[in-house]
């Protein structure tokens, strides 16, 4: 049945389209109606992604959130909602960059035991979510945020010079100190700078998502989960594993969100480590619809709007309009995916009523029934 | 083996009974009669790809029982809908004692003396029948002394025998509907719609709702009567216009009509029936349930002295059961190869525990469970499903699809781990596609295609699909939880049939369902389950469904034996006492 593929990937793109379409006519709207020019802003920033290091900067950028995005789309899947991707992250970076300044292994090693502890780490967090989830059947979105403004002061706590963390001489920032070199990983030099080689082990991971996801029982088994809980169960799914595995990957999911930052480019954990890249994250996932190729296209676009809306303050305009642009994104998109999946229901039914009326059938009339 | 039509065929207009109706549907009864309530005329009602009502014209006579009958989705609701102004039709009229109307929402259509009895009771469990009954019409007469004069007023006038201080919580269903019935009066209805009345009904509470009706009616109201049980409608009513797809197809006078012109005449088609033609009953035992109790969880009835006993509740979302009602309580029976065992009882005593605790979606507080030989009370669902305990779910939306996924993954959902959907961990997408268009072929699924999505499918089609690919996997054991509900006749056939033909094979069938026709058509052996309890046995060769009614009330327990006054063998126990 080609058509209903057709019909199907019409109506997958039709979702993204329509919500970036009115997200773009929304800004230009709060643009105009803040007194400011409203198509220049954006004409500057098409500009800025022309240039070099601005496009090494937004593939950079892309590749941490792509990861954020798929553990919060794991989730997704099973209509998990980790809004703690954030404190999964910090917490899982700052862990494993203590652990990579302390020791010395030979080079992939040394990664390999980084990424490693930050997946665990990452995990780790998660898996308390997870627990009082299966358990106490406690709001895993409760539980996340909480545990978000946890991360946030152990953190904090943990990065004191009298605990793990180090002063650098002459600075104000706290570090966790500096892995040594063995524990770097490879970049990829480009003449706008380098990009982090951790960001193509990222994309791989998208591959790894699609075939676990389609292609695996336990794929199977979550989908059905986020679909029908109730019918889940029924097929033989166990509600409260599957409640901590999801959880479980998806932290360590979000516990490499921070390796290609790390690895490649800060090699400590400091006061200045991004925050709300897990927020972000979940943007990514709405907007790439849970799937790993729309993640690695909307991640691309919030970079570019993250990464080329900074050069509009040299230009008189608040670099916010980036801002805003995100957020008008997360709210076209949750309105205009649910009126398409709205409209492709009705329009299949629809179609199929038309089919069968019109006697197309698979089958014919002169078969005899389960003989 | 009987070939069974695909498609109904139009039925000869060869009984006199009938009077087919002429096109646009004029249809005068009689010369002189009274005055029509209630007057339909060439409605129609498109919904996205289907037509729920054709050129409809229907005549109800004031001071009468009209009964509308027609099988599963021929359009009866959507029509009592558009009537009590929950939608509007897209073509036609309707006029109200010769005096044309357009509802647009319920409260028009009460405004002109139409009420409506909804098959699904809407009443509020913890408020009284009182507080209930002036729930949103307050402003009739008041919440006080004079609304309470009002409903006894009402009650007298038609013999409804309701208490206004008693709570909803501890009326039984037909003591509800009368509620509901009043209602209706209250808010000055003299037309009734009733949609399927006698659905949650055993068949002695049918009869005394019958008598209200037939007060009603002495008493100048209308009342109009959706049903598909023909004997009742029969009995009850004094016109029936008869829907088959849509539309309608002809009105009966049910003085010289019979059940089986009824059937033709809505089915188009012969009347397939349930009937269990030659035993196969074997001695093997293949499902063995011994003590089998579950205890409501949450909700502490009485105060425990000693700590209940529980395992350590991992395998359970929700908290621990603390020493609750029984839900059920103590159920034994065996099911032998080739045997299909059938479960009477009024919904909610137990039945879906029943269910829950042998697919190993509860755990139960004691008992124990013998599949094949093999002990299986402590096996996850997956495990048992691989074991061969196939699964025909009550609420197939629920719990035997997902609606938003293609077929061909809904041919995977509970078979996940199996061949020809997996092969070890990875899935084969290929064989389960090349599996589900088998099984659309076979069950005769009518889909234009495997990747349309479950929801677009009807009810019938979902469902063959479902005992499809249940029976795929030569289950040794079949939960059949009301397998033809809400299907078409078409289909009920085949269901019939699929389940008859792996009976043969030797397949072990517990089979629940609130249709007594199909209990007893299809059974080897009954049981009747209340409140938790199997409190009686029947043969189904000899049994009548009013004999097993009785018993689905509490009534009567034992070995019910067939035209036997006498036959409720009290057991000895509390079930007298807690019968209403």
């Amino acid at each position: 049945m080609k058509k209903f593929d057709k019909d199907r990937l019409l109506l997958a793109a039709a979702g993204p389209v329509l919500a970036l379409v009115s997200a773009l006519v929304l800004t230009m709207i709060v643009l105009a109606a803040s007194g400011v020019d409203p198509i220049d802003p954006l004409r500057i920033m098409i500009e800025q992604a022309g240039y070099e290091d601005i496009q090494v900067l937004i593939i950079n950028q892309a590749g941490i959130y792509f990861l954020a995005a798929l553990a919060v789309a794991i989730g997704f899947r099973m209509n998990l909602f980790n809004i703690g991707v954030d404190g999964q992250y910090r917490l899982a970076a700052m862990v494993s960059a203590v652990v990579g300044a302390s020791v010395s292994l030979p080079g992939p090693l040394h990664v390999l035991l980084i990424v490693l502890v930050a997946m665990a780490t990452g995990a780790f967090w998660s898996g308390i979510a997870g627990v009082l989830k299966a358990r106490r059947g406690v709001s895993e979105v409760v539980s996340t945020i909480m545990l978000n403004a946890i991360a946030t002061s152990l953190i904090a706590w943990l990065i004191l010079p009298k605990n793990l963390g180090v002063q650098p001489a002459g600075s104000n920032d706290l570090t966790t100190g500096d892995i040594p070199e063995s524990g770097w990983f490879p970049a990829l030099s480009l003449s706008g700078g380098d990009i982090y080689g951790f960001t193509f082990v990222a994309f791989v991971l998208g591959v790894v998502y699609w075939f676990v996801l389609n292609r695996t029982r336990f794929g199977f088994d979550l989908r059905a989960s986020g679909a029908s809980e109730s019918a889940a169960q029924a097929s033989g799914v166990e509600p409260k594993k599957m409640i901590m595995t999801a959880m479980l990957i998806s932290g360590a999911v979000a516990g490499l969100t921070g390796m290609p930052l790390l690895l490649g480019e800060s090699h400590t954990y400091n006061l200045s480590f991004p925050l709300g890249v897990g927020f972000t994250g979940i943007t990514v996932a709405l907007l790439g619809r849970n799937n790993p190729i729309g993640i690695f296209f909307s991640a691309f676009l919030i970079a570019f709007i993250d990464k080329a809306s900074a050069g509009l303050d040299t230009e008189g305009y608040a670099k916010e309009i980036g801002t805003i642009m995100q957020g008008l994104i997360v709210i076209a998109v949750v309105v205009s995916y649910e009126l398409v999946r709205r409209y492709g229901i009705r329009r299949q039914q629809q179609k199929v009523g038309e089919e069968l009326a019109a006697g197309h059938a698979l089958k014919t009339d002169n078969k005899e029934v389960a003989a | 083996m009987d070939a069974i039509p695909s498609l109904p065929r139009p039925v000869p207009p060869a009984n006199l009974a009938f009077q087919l109706l002429p096109r646009q549907g004029e249809c005068v009864i009689n010369a002189s009669s009274p005055p029509l309530a209630v007057e339909l005329h060439g409605i129609t009602k498109r919904f996205p790809g289907v037509v729920a009502n054709k050129d409809i014209a229907i005549s109800v006579r004031k001071g009468t029982v009209h009964a509308l009958i027609g099988e599963n989705g021929a359009g009866k609701s959507t029509l009592m809908k558009i009537l009590y102004g929950m939608q509007k039709p897209d073509e036609g009229t309707i006029a109200i004692d010769g005096e044309q109307v357009s509802f647009n929402n319920p409260g028009e259509a009460i405004a002109r003396g139409i009420g409506m009895v909804h098959q699904h009771f809407m009443l509020a469990d913890n408020l009284t029948v009182l507080e209930n009954v002036v729930l949103g019409g307050e402003k009739l007469y008041g919440i006080g002394g004079k609304a309470r004069k009002k409903i006894m007023e009402i009650s007298d006038a038609y013999g409804l025998g309701v208490r206004p201080d008693a709570l909803i919580e501890d009326l039984g269903v037909a003591d509800r509907q009368r509620v509901e019935i009043l209602k209706v009066l209250y808010r000055g209805a003299k037309t009734l719609i009733l949609d399927e009345p006698t659905a949650v009904l055993v068949p002695q509470e049918v009869d005394a709702l019958f008598d209200n009706l037939r007060e009603l009616k002495a008493e100048g109201l209308t009342v109009i009567f959706i049903s598909h049980k023909l004997g009742e409608v029969l009995k009850v009513a004094d016109d029936i216009t008869v829907i088959r797809r849509g539309t309608t197809v002809g009105t009966a006078d049910p003085k010289t009509a019979t059940t089986k012109q009824l059937a033709e005449l809505m089915v188009g088609t012969e009347l397939p029936s349930p009937e269990t033609r030659e035993s196969t009953v074997t001695t093997t035992p293949m499902l063995k349930v011994e003590n089998l109790t579950v205890a409501e969880s949450g909700t502490v009835t009485t105060p425990e002295t000693s700590t209940p006993v529980l395992g350590d509740s991992d395998t359970d979302l929700r908290e621990a059961p603390v020493a609750g009602r029984l839900l059920l309580d103590g159920i034994g029976f065996t099911i032998h190869k080739g045997e299909i065992l059938g479960i009477a009882g009024v919904e909610g005593n137990g039945q879906t525990e029943l269910i829950e605790a042998l697919m190993g979606m509860i755990t139960p507080d004691a008992g124990v469970i013998t599949l094949d030989g093999a002990d299986i009370t402590k096996m996850p669902v997956r495990k048992r499903r691989e074991g061969g305990i196939g699964y025909i779910p009550e609420d197939r939306h629920r719990h035997g699809l997902l609606l938003e996924s293609p077929l061909w993954e809904n041919r995977i959902l509970g078979h996940v781990t199996e061949r020809p959907n997996s092969k070890g961990g990875i899935l084969d997408p290929k064989a389960a596609r090349k599996d589900t268009e088998r099984i659309v072929r076979e069950y005769d699924v009518r889909t234009p295609g495997i990747d349309v999505t479950a929801a677009s499918l009807s009810g019938g089609n979902q469902q063959k699909l479902i005992v499809g690919r249940e029976m795929s996997h030569n289950p040794k054991f079949l939960i059949a939880a009301h397998p033809t509900r809400g299907v078409d006749v078409g289909a009920q056939a085949q269901i019939w049939d699929a389940i008859r033909e792996a009976r043969r094979e030797g397949l072990a069938v517990l089979l629940i369902s609130a249709d007594l026709d199909e209990l007893i058509g299809l059974s080897d052996t009954l049981r009747v389950i209340y409140r938790g309890r199997l409190v009686a046995d029947a043969d189904p060769a000899t049994i009548t469904p009013e004999e097993l009614g009785t018993a689905m009330t509490g009534a009567a327990s034992g070995h019910l034996e067939a035209h036997d006054d006498s036959s409720a063998g009290v057991d000895g126990d509390t079930t007298e006492d807690e019968a209403r």
